[in-house]
């Protein structure tokens, strides 16, 4: 069985192409200011740079604290009985998934670089898609995108339905049952909680900070800046170090770019995929099958019209025949 | 009944079948974007597993409106057109009229709302998908009147 090589060899491999990438880094605080034309901000994950301490994930924890699910007990009664409540409440340390108390984790795959076994760790979360199916499909609108393309779920409207995770397609969203508007309304009949997610620290970007997670890494692995320049330097990357670069066409395109040494393919295949533990497979875009539908309705409206037209014309010249033929 | 009544009907006969059918779809896959059916077992009936499919139902819902566009600028032109001094509107089509404009208006806000880089405030959208559910089901519901109290929408000239 192969050795796994260190992490120090596997970084030295891509030093020169960090040095690069630094020189054209785009500081914290000025990336935020900065805008691109649509206004939408990006992260840049450099694989290469995790290191899998878990500082991204204790300062996500530590930061949202406030926000996390304090459940009523007992949960309300639900009907009908294939209804489960989702009780993350007594397991709140898990750190090896997403739950509604864990919106980021660390994911280990342990791939062949350059012959060796090596593990790759990488985070992993909301991928803040630039056309979010879970903000667009919401029934209610709990789940909305800022104006910078970041997405959040309002935990005072949401119901716990989980449509939001049946449609994402990394199912990145977690509920925690027994909080929420749902309580005052058919809480045995409809809603389920409240569903839990990433939302990029909007706060924290508001006021011109980083998210914690960006701010607490010791390696630099995140870079947060307007998406176009993002994608400019994750392609820098992948071509001076023959990488691979996922999320800027997955489901049209999303706000998290990863950029590997590894094929995406094989990290796929390394990683542990089941609920909380998203996959990295190539995602067509959710939304685009609708939006071309829409076109289709543009035109409806006018091949409705016209149909009624060639009738109205047709029936008149029929008429004005008629009344040719009577008058002769 | 006249020969030219006889003649309208038998015109209108598939328009209104497909109308009938479209609205029902549009309804059936309406509710679907709740998640309401795999959780009351409706998905589960033998055939209906679609009905648990939100990107189905939203693709069938998206058609149906590709029809019922069709067919309402049809009837309503053709209204103006051709038969605006043979028929009068009945008070109950009017209601209806009424009902399925703001539908339809709300409905096409959605769409618009639901294309890359479009941004409406969160209250609005709020507001919007309750009033688009709000306004389906008031026009549902005074169809069903009209259909139990046999009101049509052309009234007597």
């Amino acid at each position: 069985m192969n050795s796994l090589i260190s992490r120090r060899m596997f970084l030295k491999s891509g030093m020169a192409a960090v040095a690069g990438a630094a020189a054209t880094a785009v500081p914290g605080t000025q990336a935020l200011a900065a805008n691109d034309d649509r206004g939408y901000l990006a992260t840049l994950i450099d694989i290469r740079k995790c290191i899998g301490c878990e500082a991204c994930v204790e300062a996500c924890r530590e930061t949202n604290a406030a926000k996390f699910p304090e459940p009523a007990k007992p949960f309300p009664k639900m009907y009908p009985s294939r209804v489960k409540v989702s009780d993350w409440s007594e397991k709140r340390d898990v750190n090896d998934r997403l739950t509604p108390y864990n919106w980021l984790f660390i994911q280990r795959a342990i791939v062949k670089v350059n012959g060796e076994d090596t593990e790759i760790t990488l985070p992993r979360r909301c991928m803040h898609c630039v056309n979010p199916p879970c903000v667009k499909l919401c029934p209610w609108g709990s789940a909305m995108q800022l104006e910078n393309g970041l997405s959040r779920i309002d935990p005072d409207i949401c119901l716990g339905g989980s449509k939001c995770k049946n449609v994402c397609p990394w199912d990145i969203p977690q509920r925690q049952t027994g909080i929420g508007l749902y309580l005052k309304l058919l809480p045995s009949l409809a809603g389920n909680g409240v569903m839990y997610k990433c939302d990029r620290c909007y706060e924290r970007i508001a006021r011109g900070e980083q998210p914690a997670c960006i701010d607490a890494c010791p390696e630099d692995v995140q870079t947060i800046g307007p998406r176009q320049d993002i994608i400019a330097r994750a392609h820098a990357i992948a071509k001076e170090i023959g990488g691979y670069v996922y999320g800027e066409i997955e489901n049209g395109g999303t706000n998290t770019i990863y950029v590997s040494p590894v094929p995406f393919e094989d990290l796929n295949r390394a990683i542990a995929q089941d609920d909380g533990r998203p996959h990295l497979s190539p995602v067509q875009d959710a939304m685009a099958d609708a939006n071309n539908l829409a076109a289709a309705m543009v035109m409806a409206p006018v091949a409705g019209i016209a149909a009624a037209t060639v009738r109205f014309l047709k029936a008149r010249n029929k008429a004005e025949q008629h009344d040719g033929r009577r008058d002769g | 009944m006249s020969v030219e009544k006889t003649r309208t009907a038998v015109r209108w006969r598939p328009v209104r079948l497909l109308y009938l059918l479209t609205l029902f779809f549009m309804a059936l896959t309406g509710f679907g974007q709740m998640p309401i059916y795999n959780r009351y077992y409706m998905s589960d009936i033998p055939g209906l597993g679609w009905l648990a499919d939100f990107y189905v139902t939203r693709n069938i819902h998206y058609i149906g409106a590709v029809i019922l566009l069709g067919l309402v600028f049809y009837a309503a032109f053709d209204f103006i057109l051709s038969s605006r001094r043979q028929v009068k509107l009945s008070a109950s089509a009017w209601v209806r009229a009424a009902l399925l404009a703001a539908v339809i208006f709300s409905g096409a806000l959605i769409v618009f709302k639901n294309f890359p880089y479009v941004h409406l405030s969160d209250g609005f959208i709020i507001a919007l998908d309750l009033f688009h559910l709000a306004a389906a089901m008031a026009f549902l519901a005074v169809n069903c009147v009209c259909l139990i109290a046999k009101k049509k929408w052309a009234a007597a000239v």
